[in-house]
């Protein structure tokens, strides 16, 4: 039942039964769901098929070809790239069948409240508190930069539930019900104009027991498998050639010979080649990957498209001369989809801003980089043995 | 834009196997302190592992068809030949001899004895070639060709060929076609010339009455683009074996090397270089495998995948060398340490073949981006 036969006759059996062009959207992608064909190296019964990862592009494709809905990743983008993973890893049977569904289909948006005010890169130090009382947690404390909050129907949250031990033990792990009366959620404006983050604040907020994602004390760990997902998720995705922010400037330069310089030119083809081997190292990659033979180029793939993604943009505002004085809207709004390579190309410049500190800034990546995979000693740390309530703040 | 269907950017196991083998040879015959050893004594390259490599290993002839004398391999092993011949700095003519010059003859009719016996030459090992351009000439770019006369006699002067003092023939591209002249013929001279690059030295070619009665092909150019491009697309995996080892020989001087009672590669002043300088190696390992396996499809991307692997390859072993050297120290600027024998090679590579921009240059007319609309 795993080879692409198999599966592309699975999915014309699907199409057969709910034809796209007559069926509710919603429908449909719950019918994809329970077929398995959502994301086929899931188990059977949680959309997937327990299949190789790789084929899931086998059903894409004949999915697309049908012209049959999505799922709008780019709206459920936090859903599917870090809670998805982590609920699949660490929960229990009863969560994963309560969870997974609509999290795929977009019914239920997920966000992440994990970055606090005094906890970004150094997120072990956190001090939103859980407080057992009863079958049910207390939670008090504040989130920030937390995307999707105002659309969210659940969130995967981190607090402490231990202060006197050193911070990386008194951690655990839930998944907060975002409708609780106790969770207020306010937009925090961006230098874009719009918000698509917010502050988060938590106020007595009641998680019931069964909402823990593995044991008193593990979150931290359980967190690991998130943040390992998110890079992944943020770096990996597949591209055509001159896909991504490349390929608007390099329209530019193609229909307004007016605006070529030759500093520019040289520019354009150094950043064109280094996106087009970025591209490829993101390939070869994936055959990695889809020969179970995962390569620590993964750990790369963040820092590379942040920096591209800044360059390419900077140069073509630059390019643009006098249209790249302006600026395409600075109104307030609270999008429901964040799209990077979107708009104008003053907004992908101060988007792509956001690409070096998101998800783990580069610096932080060039440690992470410098530590796992070339090996290189850690700095020495003050931090690690200390028990949480007595480190500096 | 159309995007290719993806090549395949991974290691046979084959090619894992053929690493090993080649590896090994070179730990064994060839260490740094051997080649280094070598350079003192006036004869730079090193015969005996070529004797070994080409010859018994069976390598000079990866690209030949076994019907005409060769393994029938391709340009992916190749590729993988020459990371490890990149990796030890090894002085052997396997770039200009294994690849240019028999994928120069292959672009000439095989078929044809004068082509067919030369050709089984060099694939065998027993004969070294050389094709007598400057190094520095791109894949589509212009270099000087020796005049014929009316006595079938080839006269001109081609300065700075790569490994032409180790060559027993010369393919020289003259104004009515592409010659085949041996080193130890009356008339021909080959003038070495002290190199930056103490392990792949060029030498001037001078011919003065060097017979020459048979074409290989009167279609010289096509034959030497072809030769030229093949050398381009895998002289990225040399970069890629030398950058490689300079990362590799970095971090663990790093890790080891105490300073401020601590080891120097825990600042993170050094962490944060040698992580980037990993990203863009493992951009080049992309690349040169992109390259290799459209050259050993016979793609018609070849020409795009061969000018973006040298657009990038070049500058990152390049930086590659220069930051090995700097994170050794006093001993990364010492004649002893092997860090200056990459650094030569590394920065003649990035003019050999055609410089990075030029290959720029050739990509953005590839791909529609050039500077003036046509
Ligand atoms: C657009 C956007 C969306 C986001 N969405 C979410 C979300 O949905 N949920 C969520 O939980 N968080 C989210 N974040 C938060 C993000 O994860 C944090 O901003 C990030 O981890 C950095 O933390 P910080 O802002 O506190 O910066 P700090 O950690 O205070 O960093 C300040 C500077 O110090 C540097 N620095 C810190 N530590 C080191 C070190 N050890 N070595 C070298 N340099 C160091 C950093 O690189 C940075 O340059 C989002 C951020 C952005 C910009």
């Amino acid at each position: 039942m795993t080879d692409a036969t198999a599966l592309r006759r699975r999915t014309q059996d699907l199409l057969r039964a709910h034809p796209p062009a007559d069926t509710d959207r919603a429908d449909f992608l719950r019918a994809r769901f329970d077929a398995g064909l959502a994301w086929v190296h899931y188990p059977e019964g949680l959309g997937g098929l327990g299949a190789p990862r790789a084929l899931q592009a086998v059903v894409d494709a004949e999915l697309e070809a049908a012209g049959a809905p999505d799922n709008d990743p780019r709206r459920i983008g936090i859903g599917l790239g870090m809670a998805a993973p982590t609920v699949l890893a660490y929960g229990t049977e009863e969560q994963k069948r309560r969870w997974l569904r609509p999290l795929w289909t977009g019914d239920e948006v997920w966000c992440q409240l994990f970055s606090e005010p005094g906890a970004g890169s150094d997120l072990a130090a956190l001090g939103t508190r859980a407080i057992r009382d009863g079958d049910s947690w207390v939670v008090n404390g504040q989130k920030v930069w937390t995307s999707s909050a105002h659309t969210a129907r659940w969130a995967i949250l981190i607090a402490r539930t231990d202060p006197d031990l050193p911070k990386h033990r008194g951690i655990s792990y839930f998944v907060c019900d975002m409708t609780d009366p106790g969770v207020q959620v306010r937009p925090l404006r961006q230098i874009t104009g719009e918000a698509e983050f917010n502050e988060v604040f938590l106020t007595d907020v009641r998680i019931p027991d069964t909402h823990r994602l593995g044991d008193v004390g593990d979150g931290w760990k359980v967190a690991q498998t998130t943040l390992m997902n998110e890079r992944v998720a943020i770096g990996g995705m597949r591209l055509p050639r001159e896909g991504g922010m490349i390929a608007p400037v390099a329209e530019t330069w193609r229909s307004r010979p007016e605006l070529r310089t030759h500093d520019l030119h040289q520019r354009l083809l150094g950043l064109w080649v280094e996106a087009e081997v970025a591209r490829l190292t993101g390939e070869r990659l994936r055959q990695q990957l889809a020969q179970g033979q995962p390569g620590p180029e993964g750990s790369g793939m963040k820092l590379t498209f942040a920096r591209l993604n800044q360059q390419i943009s900077g140069l073509e505002v630059e390019l643009l001369g006098d249209e790249g004085l302006l600026y395409d809207d600075w109104t307030m709004r609270r999008p429901e989809i964040v799209d990077f390579t979107g708009r104008e190309a003053g907004y992908r410049y101060l988007r792509s801003k956001g690409n070096s500190i998101e998800g783990g800034t580069s610096e932080v990546l060039l440690n992470i980089v410098a530590e796992r995979v070339l090996g290189l000693p850690s700095e020495p740390r003050t931090d690690k043995d200390i028990a949480w309530k007595d480190l500096a703040r | 834009m159309s995007t290719p269907a993806p090549a395949d950017l991974l290691y046979s196991e084959t090619e894992d196997q053929l690493r090993t083998a080649v590896r090994s040879l070179l730990a064994d015959h060839c260490a740094a302190t051997a080649v280094l050893a070598r350079i003192a004594s006036g004869h730079p390259h090193d015969t005996e592992t070529w004797k070994t490599l080409a010859g018994e290993m069976g390598l000079a002839g990866l690209l030949v068809p076994e019907r005409l004398g060769g393994q029938g391999a391709s340009h992916r092993e190749a590729a993988v030949v020459l990371e490890e011949l990149g990796r030890a700095v090894a002085p052997v003519p396997y770039l200009t001899s294994a690849v240019i010059a028999t994928e120069t003859l292959l672009g000439c009719p095989v078929d044809a004895p004068e082509v067919a016996a030369p050709l089984e030459a060099l694939a065998s090992g027993r004969t070294i070639g050389a094709v007598a351009v400057p190094s520095a000439t791109a894949p589509d770019g212009t270099y000087p060709r020796a005049r014929r006369e009316g006595d079938g006699r080839l006269y001109g002067r081609i300065a700075a060929v790569a490994d032409a003092g180790a060559a027993d023939v010369l393919l020289v591209p003259a104004d009515d076609g592409l010659y085949a002249v041996a080193t130890d013929q009356d008339g021909v001279t080959v003038l070495p010339r002290t190199s930056l690059d103490l392990t792949r030295p060029v030498a001037d070619v001078v011919l003065d009455g060097a017979l020459a009665p048979q074409a290989l092909t009167t279609e010289t150019a096509v034959a030497v683009r072809r030769g030229l491009l093949a050398g381009a697309g895998l002289l990225a995996s040399e970069q890629l074996g030398l950058a490689d080892w300079c990362l590799t020989e970095a971090v663990a001087h790093t890790r080891q090397r105490h300073q401020f009672n601590r080891p120097v590669g825990s600042f993170q002043a050094l962490k944060h270089r040698l992580a980037e300088l990993w990203l863009a190696v493992a951009g080049v390992r992309a690349a040169a495998r992109n390259a290799a396996d459209a050259l050993a499809t016979g793609s018609a991307e070849a020409p795009l995948a061969v000018a973006l692997a040298q657009s990038y390859s070049a500058p990152v072993a390049v930086r590659a060398a220069e930051e090995a050297l700097q994170l050794h120290g006093g001993i990364g600027m010492t004649w002893e340490h092997p860090v200056h024998l990459y650094l030569k090679r590394a920065k003649s590579d990035s003019i050999a073949l055609g410089t990075a921009g030029r290959h720029r240059e050739k990509l953005a007319e590839l791909v529609n981006l050039r500077f003036e609309n046509r």
